[in-house]
Protein backbone atom coordinates (compact mmCIF):
# COMPACT_ATOMS: atom_id res chain seq x y z
CA UNK A 1 0.00 0.00 0.00
CA UNK A 2 2.89 2.36 0.79
CA UNK A 3 4.36 1.68 -2.65
CA UNK A 4 1.06 2.76 -4.18
CA UNK A 5 0.98 6.06 -2.31
CA UNK A 6 4.65 6.78 -3.03
CA UNK A 7 3.95 6.21 -6.75
CA UNK A 8 0.84 8.39 -6.65
CA UNK A 9 2.68 11.20 -4.82
CA UNK A 10 5.86 11.19 -6.94
CA UNK A 11 4.06 10.88 -10.30
CA UNK A 12 1.55 13.56 -9.26
CA UNK A 13 4.20 16.05 -8.09
CA UNK A 14 6.42 15.40 -11.13
CA UNK A 15 3.52 15.85 -13.56
CA UNK A 16 2.37 19.06 -11.88
CA UNK A 17 5.92 20.40 -12.03
CA UNK A 18 6.27 19.49 -15.74
CA UNK A 19 2.96 21.17 -16.59
CA UNK A 20 3.74 24.32 -14.60
CA UNK A 21 7.38 24.63 -15.73
CA UNK A 22 6.58 26.47 -18.97
CA UNK A 23 4.55 29.27 -17.45
CA UNK A 24 6.81 29.62 -14.39
CA UNK A 25 10.00 29.82 -16.49
CA UNK A 26 8.60 32.18 -19.11
CA UNK A 27 6.69 34.25 -16.53
CA UNK A 28 4.98 36.60 -18.95
CA UNK A 29 8.13 37.49 -20.89
CA UNK A 30 7.85 37.39 -24.66
CA UNK A 31 9.77 34.52 -26.21
CA UNK A 32 12.31 35.19 -28.98
CA UNK A 33 10.46 35.37 -32.34
CA UNK A 34 12.03 32.20 -33.68
CA UNK A 35 11.13 30.23 -30.56
CA UNK A 36 7.60 31.59 -30.78
CA UNK A 37 7.41 30.61 -34.45
CA UNK A 38 8.59 27.10 -33.60
CA UNK A 39 6.02 26.78 -30.80
CA UNK A 40 3.29 27.74 -33.26
CA UNK A 41 4.24 24.58 -35.16
CA UNK A 42 4.03 22.40 -32.07
CA UNK A 43 0.31 21.75 -32.56
CA UNK A 44 0.52 20.14 -36.03
CA UNK A 45 3.65 18.17 -35.04
CA UNK A 46 2.20 16.80 -31.79
CA UNK A 47 -1.33 16.30 -33.14
CA UNK A 48 0.02 14.19 -36.01
CA UNK A 49 2.16 12.19 -33.56
CA UNK A 50 -0.86 11.70 -31.28
CA UNK A 51 -2.97 10.45 -34.20
CA UNK A 52 -0.28 7.87 -34.99
CA UNK A 53 0.29 6.77 -31.39
CA UNK A 54 -3.40 6.68 -30.42
CA UNK A 55 -4.45 4.80 -33.56
CA UNK A 56 -1.54 2.34 -33.77
CA UNK A 57 0.02 2.15 -30.32
CA UNK A 58 -0.02 -1.10 -28.35
CA UNK A 59 -0.65 -1.06 -24.61
CA UNK A 60 2.96 -1.90 -23.75
CA UNK A 61 4.62 0.01 -26.60
CA UNK A 62 5.08 -0.96 -30.24
CA UNK A 63 2.24 -1.27 -32.73
CA UNK A 64 -1.19 -2.88 -32.36
CA UNK A 65 -3.45 -2.96 -35.40
CA UNK A 66 -7.12 -3.19 -34.39
CA UNK A 67 -10.56 -1.63 -34.90
CA UNK A 68 -9.23 1.83 -33.99
CA UNK A 69 -7.75 2.03 -37.49
CA UNK A 70 -11.18 1.44 -39.08
CA UNK A 71 -12.59 4.13 -36.79
CA UNK A 72 -9.87 6.55 -37.83
CA UNK A 73 -10.49 5.85 -41.53
CA UNK A 74 -14.21 6.53 -41.02
CA UNK A 75 -13.32 9.77 -39.23
CA UNK A 76 -11.15 10.80 -42.18
CA UNK A 77 -14.06 10.21 -44.56
CA UNK A 78 -16.35 12.27 -42.29
CA UNK A 79 -13.75 15.06 -42.31
CA UNK A 80 -13.60 15.06 -46.10
CA UNK A 81 -17.36 15.68 -46.05
CA UNK A 82 -16.79 18.51 -43.56
CA UNK A 83 -18.74 16.85 -40.77
CA UNK A 84 -18.77 18.68 -37.41
CA UNK A 85 -16.41 17.46 -34.66
CA UNK A 86 -19.12 15.65 -32.70
CA UNK A 87 -20.14 13.66 -35.77
CA UNK A 88 -16.51 12.84 -36.65
CA UNK A 89 -15.94 11.40 -33.17
CA UNK A 90 -19.27 9.55 -33.15
CA UNK A 91 -18.59 8.02 -36.58
CA UNK A 92 -15.14 6.85 -35.43
CA UNK A 93 -16.47 5.26 -32.23
CA UNK A 94 -19.46 3.64 -33.96
CA UNK A 95 -17.25 2.19 -36.71
CA UNK A 96 -14.73 0.77 -34.25
CA UNK A 97 -17.53 -0.67 -32.11
CA UNK A 98 -19.18 -2.24 -35.18
CA UNK A 99 -15.90 -3.77 -36.38
CA UNK A 100 -15.29 -5.25 -32.90
CA UNK A 101 -18.85 -6.58 -32.69
CA UNK A 102 -18.52 -8.28 -36.08
CA UNK A 103 -15.01 -9.63 -35.58
CA UNK B 1 -30.38 26.41 -31.44
CA UNK B 2 -29.40 29.89 -30.25
CA UNK B 3 -26.47 31.52 -31.93
CA UNK B 4 -24.25 34.08 -30.27
CA UNK B 5 -23.54 37.43 -31.85
CA UNK B 6 -20.00 37.20 -30.48
CA UNK B 7 -17.44 36.61 -33.25
CA UNK B 8 -15.77 33.18 -33.17
CA UNK B 9 -12.39 34.82 -32.52
CA UNK B 10 -13.45 35.47 -28.90
CA UNK B 11 -14.57 32.20 -27.36
CA UNK B 12 -15.55 31.94 -23.69
CA UNK B 13 -15.24 29.20 -21.07
CA UNK B 14 -18.54 27.60 -22.09
CA UNK B 15 -17.29 27.24 -25.67
CA UNK B 16 -14.41 25.19 -24.27
CA UNK B 17 -16.83 23.03 -22.27
CA UNK B 18 -19.00 22.55 -25.34
CA UNK B 19 -16.05 21.71 -27.61
CA UNK B 20 -14.79 19.12 -25.13
CA UNK B 21 -18.19 17.52 -24.45
CA UNK B 22 -17.96 14.67 -27.01
CA UNK B 23 -14.46 13.67 -25.93
CA UNK B 24 -15.48 14.18 -22.29
CA UNK B 25 -17.75 11.14 -22.61
CA UNK B 26 -14.76 9.06 -23.73
CA UNK B 27 -12.64 10.53 -20.91
CA UNK B 28 -15.31 9.50 -18.39
CA UNK B 29 -15.46 5.95 -19.81
CA UNK B 30 -11.68 5.60 -19.66
CA UNK B 31 -11.69 7.09 -16.17
CA UNK B 32 -14.00 4.23 -15.20
CA UNK B 33 -11.69 1.66 -16.75
CA UNK B 34 -8.68 3.24 -15.02
CA UNK B 35 -10.56 2.94 -11.72
CA UNK B 36 -11.29 -0.72 -12.41
CA UNK B 37 -7.68 -1.46 -13.41
CA UNK B 38 -6.22 0.44 -10.44
CA UNK B 39 -8.54 -1.33 -8.02
CA UNK B 40 -7.57 -4.73 -9.38
CA UNK B 41 -3.91 -3.64 -9.26
CA UNK B 42 -4.26 -3.35 -5.49
CA UNK B 43 -4.29 0.47 -5.37
CA UNK B 44 -7.38 0.59 -3.17
CA UNK B 45 -10.21 3.08 -3.57
CA UNK B 46 -8.75 6.44 -2.61
CA UNK B 47 -5.31 6.38 -4.27
CA UNK B 48 -6.64 6.03 -7.86
CA UNK B 49 -8.96 9.02 -7.38
CA UNK B 50 -6.16 11.10 -5.85
CA UNK B 51 -3.94 10.12 -8.77
CA UNK B 52 -6.56 11.17 -11.34
CA UNK B 53 -6.92 14.50 -9.56
CA UNK B 54 -3.18 15.24 -9.27
CA UNK B 55 -1.62 13.53 -12.28
CA UNK B 56 -4.64 14.00 -14.59
CA UNK B 57 -3.06 12.25 -17.57
CA UNK B 58 -4.59 9.01 -18.73
CA UNK B 59 -1.74 7.19 -20.44
CA UNK B 60 0.73 7.79 -17.58
CA UNK B 61 -1.77 6.58 -14.98
CA UNK B 62 -2.58 3.43 -16.95
CA UNK B 63 1.14 2.73 -17.35
CA UNK B 64 1.89 3.24 -13.64
CA UNK B 65 -1.04 1.09 -12.51
CA UNK B 66 -0.17 -1.71 -14.95
CA UNK B 67 3.46 -1.76 -13.81
CA UNK B 68 2.45 -1.84 -10.13
CA UNK B 69 -0.04 -4.64 -10.89
CA UNK B 70 2.68 -6.65 -12.64
CA UNK B 71 4.97 -6.21 -9.63
CA UNK B 72 7.33 -3.93 -11.53
CA UNK B 73 8.08 -1.72 -8.54
CA UNK B 74 7.76 1.96 -7.71
CA UNK B 75 10.81 3.17 -9.63
CA UNK B 76 9.70 1.54 -12.91
CA UNK B 77 6.13 2.84 -12.48
CA UNK B 78 7.32 6.38 -11.78
CA UNK B 79 9.85 6.36 -14.64
CA UNK B 80 7.27 5.19 -17.18
CA UNK B 81 4.67 7.72 -16.04
CA UNK B 82 7.10 10.65 -15.99
CA UNK B 83 8.44 9.75 -19.44
CA UNK B 84 4.88 9.66 -20.79
CA UNK B 85 4.17 13.08 -19.27
CA UNK B 86 7.31 14.84 -20.50
CA UNK B 87 5.34 16.02 -23.55
CA UNK B 88 3.52 18.40 -21.20
CA UNK B 89 6.79 20.35 -21.01
CA UNK B 90 6.60 21.75 -24.56
CA UNK B 91 2.79 21.87 -24.39
CA UNK B 92 2.97 23.91 -21.18
CA UNK B 93 5.54 26.21 -22.76
CA UNK B 94 3.28 26.84 -25.75
CA UNK B 95 0.41 27.65 -23.36
CA UNK B 96 2.60 29.91 -21.20
CA UNK B 97 2.03 33.07 -23.24
CA UNK B 98 -1.73 32.91 -22.75
CA UNK B 99 -1.88 32.33 -18.98
CA UNK B 100 -2.53 35.34 -16.75
CA UNK B 101 -2.30 36.33 -13.11
CA UNK B 102 0.07 35.55 -10.22
CA UNK B 103 2.47 32.61 -10.47
CA UNK B 104 0.33 30.22 -8.43
CA UNK B 105 -2.74 30.87 -10.55
CA UNK B 106 -0.75 30.31 -13.76
CA UNK B 107 0.76 27.12 -12.33
CA UNK B 108 -2.74 25.96 -11.33
CA UNK B 109 -4.25 26.78 -14.72
CA UNK B 110 -1.39 24.93 -16.43
CA UNK B 111 -2.57 21.76 -14.65
CA UNK B 112 -5.60 21.79 -16.98
CA UNK B 113 -3.30 21.11 -19.94
CA UNK B 114 -3.93 17.59 -21.22
CA UNK B 115 -3.64 16.41 -24.82
CA UNK B 116 -7.33 16.99 -25.55
CA UNK B 117 -7.79 20.39 -23.85
CA UNK B 118 -4.52 21.68 -25.33
CA UNK B 119 -5.58 20.50 -28.80
CA UNK B 120 -9.07 22.03 -28.51
CA UNK B 121 -7.65 25.35 -27.30
CA UNK B 122 -5.49 25.87 -30.42
CA UNK B 123 -6.31 29.11 -32.20
CA UNK B 124 -5.89 29.71 -35.90
CA UNK B 125 -2.85 31.93 -35.30
CA UNK B 126 -0.97 29.04 -33.68
CA UNK B 127 -1.46 30.26 -30.11
CA UNK B 128 -3.55 28.86 -27.27
CA UNK B 129 -6.87 30.32 -26.12
CA UNK B 130 -6.91 30.44 -22.32
CA UNK B 131 -10.71 30.32 -21.98
CA UNK B 132 -11.05 27.32 -24.30
CA UNK B 133 -8.22 25.61 -22.41
CA UNK B 134 -9.85 26.20 -19.01
CA UNK B 135 -13.36 25.24 -20.15
CA UNK B 136 -12.23 22.09 -21.93
CA UNK B 137 -9.74 21.18 -19.20
CA UNK B 138 -12.31 21.51 -16.39
CA UNK B 139 -14.86 19.36 -18.21
CA UNK B 140 -12.24 16.69 -18.94
CA UNK B 141 -11.08 16.79 -15.31
CA UNK B 142 -14.63 16.29 -14.04
CA UNK B 143 -15.13 13.41 -16.49
CA UNK B 144 -11.78 11.78 -15.71
CA UNK B 145 -11.90 12.08 -11.91
CA UNK B 146 -15.62 11.28 -11.78
CA UNK B 147 -15.09 8.28 -14.03
CA UNK B 148 -12.25 7.04 -11.82
CA UNK B 149 -14.47 7.32 -8.73
CA UNK B 150 -17.25 5.38 -10.48
CA UNK B 151 -14.68 2.80 -11.60
CA UNK B 152 -13.25 2.09 -8.14
CA UNK B 153 -16.71 1.98 -6.54
CA UNK B 154 -18.89 0.25 -9.15
CA UNK B 155 -16.63 -0.65 -12.06
CA UNK B 156 -18.36 -3.87 -12.97
CA UNK B 157 -21.58 -2.06 -13.78
CA UNK B 158 -20.08 -0.14 -16.71
CA UNK B 159 -19.31 -1.48 -20.19
CA UNK B 160 -15.75 -1.78 -21.47
CA UNK B 161 -15.01 1.46 -23.37
CA UNK B 162 -13.26 -0.46 -26.16
CA UNK B 163 -16.45 -2.41 -26.92
CA UNK B 164 -18.14 0.97 -27.43
CA UNK B 165 -15.34 2.02 -29.79
CA UNK B 166 -14.40 4.89 -27.49
CA UNK B 167 -10.67 4.23 -27.90
CA UNK B 168 -11.12 5.28 -31.53
CA UNK B 169 -12.55 8.62 -30.36
CA UNK B 170 -9.12 9.96 -29.36
CA UNK B 171 -7.24 9.55 -32.68
CA UNK B 172 -10.39 10.85 -34.43
CA UNK B 173 -10.39 13.98 -32.26
CA UNK B 174 -6.70 14.62 -32.90
CA UNK B 175 -7.13 14.03 -36.65
CA UNK B 176 -10.06 16.46 -36.81
CA UNK B 177 -8.09 19.14 -34.93
CA UNK B 178 -5.04 18.49 -37.11
CA UNK B 179 -7.18 18.95 -40.24
CA UNK B 180 -8.29 22.30 -38.80
CA UNK B 181 -4.63 23.26 -38.28
CA UNK B 182 -3.78 22.50 -41.89
CA UNK B 183 -6.93 23.97 -43.44
CA UNK B 184 -7.35 27.50 -44.79
CA UNK B 185 -6.35 30.12 -42.23
CA UNK B 186 -9.57 32.11 -42.03
CA UNK B 187 -8.42 34.70 -39.52
CA UNK B 188 -5.41 35.50 -41.64
CA UNK B 189 -7.60 36.13 -44.64
CA UNK B 190 -10.10 38.30 -42.80
CA UNK B 191 -7.67 40.19 -40.57
CA UNK B 192 -4.73 40.60 -42.88
CA UNK B 193 -6.43 41.16 -46.20
CA UNK B 194 -9.42 43.34 -45.36
CA UNK B 195 -11.20 45.83 -47.58
CA UNK B 196 -10.21 46.43 -51.13
CA UNK B 197 -6.55 45.54 -50.54
CA UNK B 198 -5.61 42.58 -52.67
CA UNK B 199 -2.81 40.35 -51.39
CA UNK B 200 0.43 40.90 -53.26
CA UNK B 201 2.30 37.97 -54.72
CA UNK B 202 4.77 38.17 -51.82
CA UNK B 203 1.97 38.02 -49.27
CA UNK B 204 0.42 35.07 -51.01
CA UNK B 205 3.78 33.35 -51.19
CA UNK B 206 4.44 33.96 -47.49
CA UNK B 207 1.00 32.60 -46.64
CA UNK B 208 1.60 29.53 -48.78
CA UNK B 209 4.94 28.85 -47.09
CA UNK B 210 3.32 29.30 -43.69
CA UNK B 211 0.64 26.76 -44.61
CA UNK B 212 3.23 24.37 -45.93
CA UNK B 213 5.47 24.68 -42.88
CA UNK B 214 2.59 23.45 -40.71
CA UNK B 215 2.12 20.52 -43.05
CA UNK B 216 5.86 19.82 -42.85
CA UNK B 217 5.67 19.88 -39.04
CA UNK B 218 2.72 17.45 -39.12
CA UNK B 219 4.41 15.04 -41.52
CA UNK B 220 7.63 15.25 -39.52
CA UNK B 221 5.84 14.62 -36.22
CA UNK B 222 3.96 11.63 -37.63
CA UNK B 223 7.11 10.13 -39.17
CA UNK B 224 9.17 10.56 -35.99
CA UNK B 225 6.44 8.94 -33.88
CA UNK B 226 5.98 6.11 -36.39
CA UNK B 227 9.71 5.41 -36.63
CA UNK B 228 10.30 5.39 -32.87
CA UNK B 229 7.21 3.49 -31.70
CA UNK B 230 8.60 -0.01 -32.38
CA UNK B 231 11.99 0.73 -30.81
CA UNK B 232 11.50 3.31 -28.04
CA UNK B 233 9.50 3.01 -24.83
CA UNK B 234 6.03 4.58 -24.55
CA UNK B 235 6.23 8.35 -24.30
CA UNK B 236 9.52 8.74 -26.15
CA UNK B 237 7.98 8.87 -29.68
CA UNK B 238 5.66 11.74 -28.73
CA UNK B 239 8.29 13.83 -26.97
CA UNK B 240 10.68 13.28 -29.89
CA UNK B 241 7.94 14.23 -32.38
CA UNK B 242 7.66 17.65 -30.74
CA UNK B 243 11.07 18.42 -32.28
CA UNK B 244 9.32 18.59 -35.67
CA UNK B 245 8.03 22.03 -34.63
CA UNK B 246 11.54 23.33 -35.31
CA UNK B 247 10.71 23.46 -39.04
CA UNK B 248 8.77 26.60 -38.06
CA UNK B 249 11.79 28.28 -36.52
CA UNK B 250 13.04 29.73 -39.78
CA UNK B 251 13.80 33.42 -40.07
CA UNK B 252 10.74 35.24 -41.36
Amino acid sequence: MTAVWVTVAVVGLATMAIKAAGTLLVAGRALPPRAQAALEHLAPALLAALVVSQALGGSGGGFAIDARLAGLAAAAVALVFRAPLLLVIAVAAATAAAVRALA
Amino acid sequence: MRRRARPPAEPDYLDGVRAAAPIGIAAFAFGVSFGVLARSAGMGRLAPVVMSLTTFAGSAQFAAASILAAGGGVAAAVAAAVLLNLRYGPMGLSAAATLEGPWWLRALTAQLVVDESWAIAQRDDGRIDRRLLVGAGLLLAVGWVGGTAVGVLAGNLVADPASLGLDAAFPALFLALLAGQLGPRETQTTEGWTGSERPTLVERGASWIRGRSRLLAAVGGALIAFALMPVAGPGVPIIAASLACLVGARRS
